[in-house]
């Protein structure tokens, strides 16, 4: 039998923990303005930059990298708030909450939706630059959304699965070089995945799931993708969903 | 039946065995202090009373819920106050109660004004609306004592609640814990090495030396266990056997130069013993304390900050010998 009583005290927890994350989130201004500014960085110096000389299937380079933009934002974003929890255990702040008569799956699962809320606000501030890039379709930007928000799930629970094993800060370095940057890179952000890429090169880029994060969001906003739109968020939920999974069997055996 | 019951309670890591099969039953609007220096095992049986640590063997109940089946229900019932600082710095006063309030279900209506009636109690009501980053020491402290109080707990747990604090905090802090347990009559478990503070605050103690308990008791009952009054002679060359033999003596020990006696009724005996003595340069007498109740049992000195809260200088300088140096 369900018990409602409980279940609500469950939900009460979540929203606890999500509450949290928000208030952080509005204090720490410098935070979300430079995690606006640096993908703005990367449109408007390297795309611009780079956009004066190369354009891909007849887009712009500038607007072309623009979804990739995107999903870098949500990639970086997502994981190192799903790190910052070494930083939270360093302090002891997490020690209260723990202790609390919530089940560790509600306080995980309120950590990934306070992260998927920041992550999706940034998100939201960086597409309303999306009227500069002449190529972008506007109606496609629900769709975008969709499709990075599913992403930002997924990369949260891999930034806490990470973190929730994580001693210390210094395996943040590691952690950046060995996993964030390779899934940036290998994800077709700044180029596009066709046969031109060597073959190793495409295998590795098939087989990172922010791949169909960049494809799809690039499908939604420019008409241009290398794989049907149910391949790409089929694979993204499977990846959001797997990542929860890990993220809440690790975040529950954390001590 | 009590609040608190633990039977063969004990926890080992490894070899090591941290707690030894504790047995306490601690009443309703209890203050029980539970005594002991560094490692003696402490913080584990609180541990295990908060369901945090996993008992090795034996058993626990909270307001009679089984810390090892029920600990849900048990986490319910107690509020902890940590040792090290567990505030979430980046919000303000009321908002960590406010969060507190969230995560143990404390029903909206009475959420706003228990938080009030908390950070009244505290003295903490003017500077709720500022980030707790802002906050000396002894403020931060008030409001971990607010939150473990805000969803009514049975049982309050203190991990050396006034450990780093200055003197004058730490009396206020004890002040507001005597409140604390005054209201809603809240049991509370407290652990600290401050043994003077223990004996005023404490209606009950258990001294506690590795993982065993070795005394339980109230503080008074144990300091007269110690056989009358403690007698401090700086002297050479005291004549131990003679001073032992005296009818009323019932301890000595020495020191180099520092002799302590344990003596019945030293008012009257004094002059007595003073006038079977020579070249005594200094006298100083007292009651015992918890320590000295310690001492006696353990052959060690429960304090590590001995020269900054010591009686008298010739404790201090019979407490810096006793630990070699």
């Amino acid at each position: 039998m369900m018990d409602y009583a409980r279940f609500g005290k469950e939900c009460l927890g979540v929203y606890a923990v999500w509450w949290r994350e928000i208030k952080v989130f509005q204090r720490e201004k410098s935070r979300v303005v430079s995690s606006i500014v640096q993908p703005l960085i990367w449109l408007f110096l390297f795309g611009s930059g780079m956009g004066a000389s190369v354009s891909v299937s007849g887009v712009n380079y500038r607007d072309y990298i623009y979804p990739g933009i995107l999903a870098m934002s949500v990639l970086f974003g997502s994981v190192f708030f799903g790190l910052y929890i070494v930083w939270d255990r360093k302090l002891d702040v997490l020690k209260a909450v723990l202790v609390a008569p919530v089940s560790r799956i509600s306080i995980f699962l309120g950590k990934v939706l306070g992260g998927c809320t920041d992550v999706t606000l940034q998100i939201l501030i960086l597409l309303l630059f999306s009227f500069l890039f002449a190529s972008v379709d506007p109606w496609g930007i629900p769709l975008a959304l969709l499709i990075l928000f599913i992403t930002s799930i997924a990369m949260v629970s891999l930034g806490l699965a990470i973190g929730s094993f994580l001693e210390s800060l210094e395996g943040f370095q590691v952690i950046a070089t060995f996993v964030v940057f390779p899934l940036f890179f290998l994800s077709g952000a700044l180029f596009p995945v066709d046969d031109r890429l060597p073959g190793w090169l495409q295998e590795l880029v098939k087989l990172n799931p922010l791949t169909y994060t960049v494809d799809g969001v690039r499908g939604a906003l420019l008409g241009v993708n290398a794989f049907p739109l149910y391949v790409d968020l089929g694979v993204i939920a499977v990846f959001a969903v797997l990542m929860i999974l890990a993220g809440s069997a690790l975040f529950s055996r954390m001590k | 039946m009590a609040i608190i019951e633990t039977r063969s309670l004990t926890k080992h890591y490894g070899k090591i065995q941290a707690v030894r099969s504790i047995d306490l039953n601690i009443e309703k609007g209890e203050i029980f202090g539970l005594l002991g220096p560094n490692g003696a095992g402490k913080t584990t049986t609180i541990g295990m009373l908060c369901t945090i640590v996993r008992p090795s063997s034996g058993s626990a109940s909270i307001a009679g819920h089984d810390v090892m089946k029920e600990p849900a229900e048990v986490r319910r019932n107690v509020g902890i106050v940590f040792q090290d600082p567990t505030l979430d710095t980046i919000l303000t006063g009321s908002e960590n109660l406010e969060l507190h309030a969230l995560l143990y279900g404390v029903p909206k209506d009475v959420r706003r004004e228990r938080i009030k009636e908390l950070l009244e109690l505290v003295d903490l009501k003017d500077r709720a609306k500022d980030i707790t980053r802002t906050y000396s020491g002894g403020m931060r402290r008030r409001l971990e004592l607010a939150r473990g109080l805000l969803h009514r707990p049975a049982v309050l747990f203190l991990d050396e609640p006034t450990l780093g604090l200055d003197p004058q905090t730490r009396a206020r802090i004890w002040d507001y814990i005597r409140k604390m347990a005054k209201k809603d009559q809240t049991t509370i478990v407290l652990t600290t090495h401050y043994m003077e503070e223990a004996e005023q605050i404490c209606d009950r103690v258990g001294i506690i030396d590795h993982g065993s308990i070795i005394a339980l008791g109230d503080p008074e009952a144990l300091k007269e266990s110690m056989g009358g009054y403690m007698v401090i002679l700086r002297m050479k060359d005291a004549p131990l056997e003679r001073i032992r033999a005296l009818p009323y003596v019932s301890e000595v020990k020495m020191n180099d130069d520092v002799v302590e006696i344990t003596m019945k009724e030293a008012h009257i005996h004094l002059p007595d013993l003073l006038s079977n003595l020579r070249n005594v340069e200094c006298v100083e007498t007292r009651a015992p304390t918890l320590n000295d109740v310690f001492i006696k049992l353990t052959g060690r000195d429960i304090r590590e900050e001995a020269i900054e809260d010591s009686g008298g200088w010739v404790e201090s300088v019979a407490r810096y010998r006793q630990r070699g140096h």
